[in-house]
């Protein structure tokens, strides 16, 4: 059992740190995030040139790396609160490719990922779904040698700055079939596709994913007709483990300043970590943040395992950094008082992306009923 | 022991709901079912609709224009009042200052300043939290200075809710630096308009301008507007806190908000059933509906209580705690609800006639924005550690 980093994980984890230390303050976060596309593109470049967009991709095509350096450069995102769109285009879009892909769609597509020339977003959600990967409405109906796309994907994050959207349709079966569903990689301009693009509370970007008799191509089929339904759930468990690291991120930043602030901060004369109330309410955000540590280091390493163990590990994991990050936010803006309540300080955002890390690939409550069907 | 309102009550209850369908304009109900921010008008209107029919202060004596109503109907006021998504009436004149100025006031003081207060001529904001004293309210720094007939006022507030809206300001300020700190403490009545006063907006994590930094610099204040005596303003203070708390636990306002989670959640798709009928999610729902219905009878027992003339002492602490959990509890399982439709976040222009529309559900709206806001009830007006380092104290004598 070894959980150190081995020295060229260790050379990324300092890259990466660093960069989040020296260009990634908290007011040009703010600029970037308030700005048209809510991030940078010079970041996206800076980030192909120091090779972070090929970290998990297959060597073959350029990658290196796999779910240790994704959680490595993960941490960091959460630690900055980047809003540059890694998950949605290197973990989510590219993993799908690299898991289902053609050679020529992997040829096409990670290479481009991988220097910084091409942005991926994933939609996989729908109106009435809600957590349910297998509930698709949207459907792909055979024409000639391509299919014909219809319906609508919810909350696609990255959509607006994605040159193509992955999207899951229902080649056949009921809504609700495990089987029939499909993957389709689509060009973002193409005729029929419309959205609608917005902020999110925690200050990133998705958009509304419309698609009218959509046309599209035989090569726009990622990974065999009906039976998207294991890839999807095998690369939403890497986007987990992924998730999962950047909420440790964001739980070390606020756990780092909240104590701060308990030495410093002064009422009745002493600095308010005095009360016995607040250490107490810090130790808990402490040992909140080890366990999602260490939870997510277990997912980390077992995203390679057999489905079931994967499941498990990916559900656990999220359960308890859904739980752990909501406490860790709320309980950093309760400390920090009214200061913790403004727009000013980085708490308040950091604890506005825990909330939407919570919701995201399911929350507490689904990754539980998930773990109990998969241990009882 | 009987549960029941009285027929007297009932009746009440008949009057203040035929009242509100007649006279509550669709608009304002709108907005506030729709949880859109309020402007500075829109409570004024609702202030003068109440004022027009001698409704506006339930709880004051009738010779300074209240309604002298018991505890118990200003309860059912209040329910009707939340139950039509009618706009909340603002607590700084209302139930903080007006109290006070009858109470400890002077008659010319009285004459001038209540039926102002009544009318929304003046629209009031509390000065208390300075940036180094908020727990320690006591250790208050802004300075009065006396010169002549005048005080000269200078220091800052912080969080003084809607300031940018406000006329006047009531201020606790130090007029004596030596001795016990709230020994040291003046209450002042202070026109914003007065040269010196500076109102910038601190914005909250929901993007709203809700508070400001109040700052002043030489601010000549007449001695004349000075409550009661020098050096006695935290016992004014005091009493005021303690009339805060008389609606804290803001129970016909949860019930509402309670009533509108519950609604959306049967509206709302999770894979092929309503949330509602989820096992877990209505577990949490109907947790916290009894976590309510609690604080309700708490309240009721305390309200019944006042009837019978003892004010609530550290009681009322708890009324506050209970209040503001149920409150965040309510609104997190609101934004839990939406699920993805949490996420989307637009400050759009929402003024009649513009054609935005809320991403995913009509309910969506406002949810996020709300929940943001809601946090700071555990924060504000006491924070939840310091009711409880009053209830071991007061109550538990510990």
């Amino acid at each position: 059992m070894d959980f150190n980093l081995s020295e060229e994980q260790q050379l990324l984890k300092d890259s990466v740190d660093r960069f989040v230390l020296d260009d990634y303050d908290f007011e040009k976060r703010r600029k970037t995030s308030n700005s048209d596309d809510g991030f940078s593109r010079d970041n996206w470049k800076t980030f192909a040139e120091l090779g972070w967009l090929a970290v998990g991709l297959p060597e073959e095509y350029g990658g290196f790396g796999g779910p240790v350096e994704t959680m490595i450069v993960m941490e960091a995102i959460g630690r900055g609160l980047v809003t540059e769109p890694y998950l949605p285009t290197v973990v989510l879009g590219a993993g799908l490719v690299a898991e289902a892909g053609t050679d020529a769609q992997k040829e096409a597509i990670l290479g481009a990922v991988a220097e910084g020339s091409c942005m991926l977003a994933f939609g996989y959600a729908e109106p009435t779904s809600r957590f349910n990967l297998a509930d698709v409405s949207t459907t792909a109906e055979k024409k000639g040698d391509g299919y014909v796309l219809n319906g609508h994907k919810s909350v696609v994050y990255g959509a607006a700055a994605a040159d193509k959207i992955i999207v899951s349709a229902r080649t056949s079966g009921g809504v609700r079939d495990k089987d029939g569903i499909s993957l389709f990689i689509i060009d973002n301009n193409c005729k029929g596709l419309t959205r609608r693009d917005y902020p999110t509370a925690d200050g990133l970007r998705a958009s509304e994913v419309e698609m009218e008799n959509v046309e599209v191509g035989a090569d726009a089929l990622l990974g065999t007709e009906g039976a998207a339904l294991p890839v999807i759930e095998k690369v939403v468990d890497q986007g987990i483990a992924a998730l999962c690291a950047e909420a440790v991120g964001c739980m070390e930043m606020l756990k780092d300043e909240t104590n701060e602030y308990l030495k410093t901060r002064k009422q009745f004369g002493v600095p308010i970590g005095k009360f016995q109330v607040l250490q107490h309410r810090m130790v808990d955000c402490f040992i909140e943040l080890e366990q999602s540590r260490s939870m997510t280091y277990m997912v980390t390493l077992k995203l390679d395992e057999d489905e079931k163990e994967r499941r498990k590990a990916a559900s656990s994991a999220k359960a308890q950094i859904g739980k752990g990050g909501v406490f860790i936010g709320a309980q950093s803006v309760q400390m920090h008082g009214g200061m913790g309540m403004t727009d000013e300080l980085k708490i308040s955002h950091y604890y506005k992306r825990l909330m939407q890390i919570d919701t995201m690939f399911g929350n507490r409550d689904w990754h539980l009923k998930q773990f109990a069907a998969l241990t009882q | 022991m009987d549960l029941a309102f009285s027929p007297d009550e009932q009746a009440f209850r008949a009057e203040v709901r035929t009242f509100l369908e007649a006279e509550l304009p669709d608009d304002l109900r709108h907005k506030v079912r729709q949880r859109q921010e309020l402007e500075r008008e829109d409570y004024l209107r609702w202030q003068r609709i109440l004022h027009a029919r001698g409704w506006i202060a339930g709880s004051w004596p009738k010779e300074y224009g209240g309604c002298d109503w018991t505890p118990a109907q200003r309860h059912i006021f209040d329910e009707e009042c939340h139950a039509a998504d009618a706009p909340p009436l603002l607590p700084f004149g209302l139930q903080m200052v007006g109290p006070v100025i009858f109470t400890f006031g002077r008659p010319d003081q009285k004459e001038f300043f209540l039926p102002r207060l009544l009318s929304g001529e003046h629209w009031w904001c509390q000065g208390y939290s300075e940036p180094g004293s908020g727990s320690d309210l006591a250790s208050l720094q802004t300075a009065a200075v006396r010169d002549g007939d005048d005080y000269i006022i200078n220091g800052q507030k912080i969080w003084t809710s809607l300031a940018h809206h406000a006329d006047w300001i009531f201020c606790l300020v130090r007029t004596r630096k030596e001795g016990k700190h709230q020994e040291g403490i003046s209450f002042l009545l202070i026109d914003m308009k007065t040269p010196g006063i500076t109102v910038r907006p601190l914005i909250l994590m929901d993007q709203g301008h809700h508070v400001n930094e109040v700052f002043f610099e030489n601010v000549r204040v007449p001695v004349a507007n000075r409550i009661g005596e020098e050096n006695r303003g935290w016992t004014y203070a005091k009493f005021l806190l303690g009339n805060e708390r008389a609606g804290i636990a803001e129970v016909a306002w949860n019930k509402k908000l309670l009533q509108r989670l519950k609604e959306m959640a049967a509206d709302t798709p999770a894979s092929g059933d309503r949330l509602l009928d989820d096992a877990v999610f209505s577990r949490k729902v109907a947790e916290t509906e009894v976590k309510l219905t609690a604080l309700e009878y708490c309240n009721l027992r305390i309200l019944a209580a006042m009837q019978e003339g003892s004010p609530p002492g550290g009681e009322a602490s708890m009324l506050k705690l209970l209040g503001s959990e149920v409150t965040q509890a309510i609104t997190e399982l609101t934004v839990e609800a939406l699920g993805y439709y949490a996420a989307p976040y637009e400050l759009a222009d929402r003024t009649p006639g513009s054609n935005w529309s809320p991403v995913g559900p009509e309910a969506a709206e406002g949810v996020m924005g709300q929940h943001l806001f809601m946090r700071a009830i555990t924060i504000a007006g006491g924070s939840s550690e310091v009711q409880k380092n009053i209830i071991a104290k007061m109550v538990l004598g510990l």
